[in-house]
């Protein structure tokens, strides 16, 4: 294991591939805890989907990726926001009809103009290869800015996560932390997805909060424990990708389905002890 | 001057108006209890007081230099908060977020505050236990414990013991009175009961789409509306 891990490691773009991989595993792990226990688990999925779109439209037109996917993705996020606030529309309903608009709108503006190329196939699916170095600095920093947000927002989004209306009515502003979220959760995804692919990238998300959900029991300790398993997750992931030459999204997603299944046995047993 | 005034308040929902000419004032250190059935406008007047939702004709008026940080809040549990991974300790600091400003963390003060809140609803053995395990009974506490780390001026109580077997809601009662009579907080207590308002409160609210009665409890068990929601009862 440490062999393979050290052998890895002497390809440069492999590298830089697993820097950027574990950052943005980290952001998306941390952020995951408030979006999936505020039930805004699809935000992240309608974001992939919007975030394909974008990058699909940037390929064709020319313009560097991440400066159209990244405003289009936080202009999203708003909407989705709104959506699933909203009690008129059905908002899981909306969700998935934008998630899926964007998604078609993509796929042919691709296909009607250079056809359905490798660049949208790993946008798609991912691929470690697409990252180039530009990106990949760009990649770690804004990772870093994130995790540092995420940081100093800790105990307000604790607060808006864990019951929004009292917030509210205490005089905290919560649409503007939900805001920020949103924008945080944009950012992640649009980095995440060239590794993860449109496809997968909302498992980054959902699938280490909810593994460290079946074994932590406070906040603290389940976001801690979700920031690990995601690590573990993505490192596994990355020599399961490389070692079976599978596509790096798919690999890491299965890891952390036996991480899930790993987790959920051990609190079962946990909870079986206390009980007795 | 009053700590909150309001005036021919009328407030809509949806477009339609579901609660009209509201004339009350709350005091500082009043035990305020709102009653009527579901759909009588209690949920919409608590927005109201607590300024997420704007009265379409009158006003709400806040003196004493009341704002909204000082309104501490104990909203009806929801779904989402069942399986939510958190400790009472956790919990009540969330409430103390209001007196944080620009600090991004909690000082020494903030934990103080919900720890001194926690011992006085009587959790304190009980601070670390993950919230989703306690019995309905404490989760309420705990849940009041963090309002108190708002605010120390004026609670809003939304069905604080909807969900409670008889012993709890009676230590809940028994609590809330408390706070109400040693620590000088104000406590605005919405109710389906009108056997809570007239028993456990000083002053009554009666709600039905509009006011039909406001005055102390003891006015409220002599009065024709009280006698007929109270049933035969004559104390």
């Amino acid at each position: 294991m440490i062999n393979i891990l050290l052998e890895m490691l002497s390809y440069p773009f492999l590298v830089r591939a697993i820097m950027v991989g574990l950052l943005v595993s980290l952001c998306a792990s941390l952020l995951g805890v408030s979006l999936v226990l505020k039930r805004f688990s699809m935000i992240g999925d309608g974001l992939s989907h919007v975030g394909f779109g974008a990058l699909a439209i940037a390929s064709v037109a020319n313009i560097a990726p991440l400066t159209l996917a990244i405003p289009v993705c936080i202009a999203a996020s708003f909407l989705l926001l709104r959506m699933s606030e909203s009690t008129r529309i059905k908002g899981d309903a909306a969700i998935a009809m934008l998630s899926a608009g964007a998604l078609a709108i993509g796929v042919m503006v691709v296909s009607m103009t250079t056809g359905m190329n490798t660049d949208v196939y790993n946008y798609m699916f991912g691929s470690i290869l697409s990252l180039s170095k530009a990106d990949a600095s760009l990649s770690i920093a804004l990772s870093i800015v994130v995790l540092v947000l995420f940081a100093l927002f800790y105990p307000r989004l604790f607060a808006v996560t864990f019951d929004e209306s009292f917030s509210r009515a205490t005089g905290i502003p919560t649409r503007a932390y939900n805001a920020a979220l949103a924008t945080l959760a944009s950012v992640t995804v649009v980095l995440g997805m060239r590794m993860m692919g449109a496809l997968l990238i909302s498992s980054l998300i959902i699938f280490p909060v909810l593994t460290a959900m079946r074994v932590g029991k406070r906040y603290l300790s389940v976001t801690l424990l979700s920031a690990a398993v995601a690590v573990l997750g993505f490192v596994l992931g990355m020599v399961v990708s490389y070692v079976y030459e599978a596509p790096s999204g798919a690999s890491i997603v299965c890891v952390n389905i036996v991480l899930f299944l790993i987790f959920a046995i051990a609190g079962a047993i946990r909870n079986a002890i206390t009980k007795k | 001057m009053s700590l909150i005034q309001i005036q021919n308040a009328a407030f809509r929902y949806d477009g339609k108006e579901v609660v009209s000419e509201l004339n009350f004032t709350i005091e500082r250190g009043d035990y305020l209890c709102i009653v009527g059935e579901n759909g009588s406008g209690k949920s919409t007047l608590i927005k109201g007081l607590l300024g997420l939702k704007a009265p379409h004709n009158g006003t709400i008026t806040f003196g004493e230099g009341l704002t909204a940080r000082q309104i501490g809040y104990l909203p009806q549990q929801k779904e989402s908060q069942r399986d939510f991974p958190a400790s009472v300790q956790e919990v009540v600091l969330s409430g103390t977020l209001n007196s944080l400003g620009f600090r991004p963390f909690y000082t020494r003060r903030q934990k103080k505050n919900a720890l001194t809140q926690i011992d006085r609803v009587g959790m304190l053995p009980l601070k670390n236990t993950p919230f989703r395990e306690l019995s309905g009974g404490q989760q309420q506490r705990a849940l009041l414990a963090r309002a108190l780390a708002a605010t120390q001026t004026l609670l809003i109580l939304d069905e604080p013991i909807s969900s409670l077997d008889p012993v709890a809601a009676a230590d809940m009662y028994h609590l809330i009175e408390e706070i109400n009579r040693n620590h000088g907080v104000t406590i605005v207590m919405v109710s389906h009961d009108p056997h809570a308002a007239a028993h456990e409160a000083g002053k009554v609210l009666h709600l039905e789409n509009r006011q039909l009665f406001s005055g102390s409890a003891a006015a409220y068990r002599k009065s024709e509306i009280g006698k007929r929601f109270l049933g035969g009862e004559s104390r």
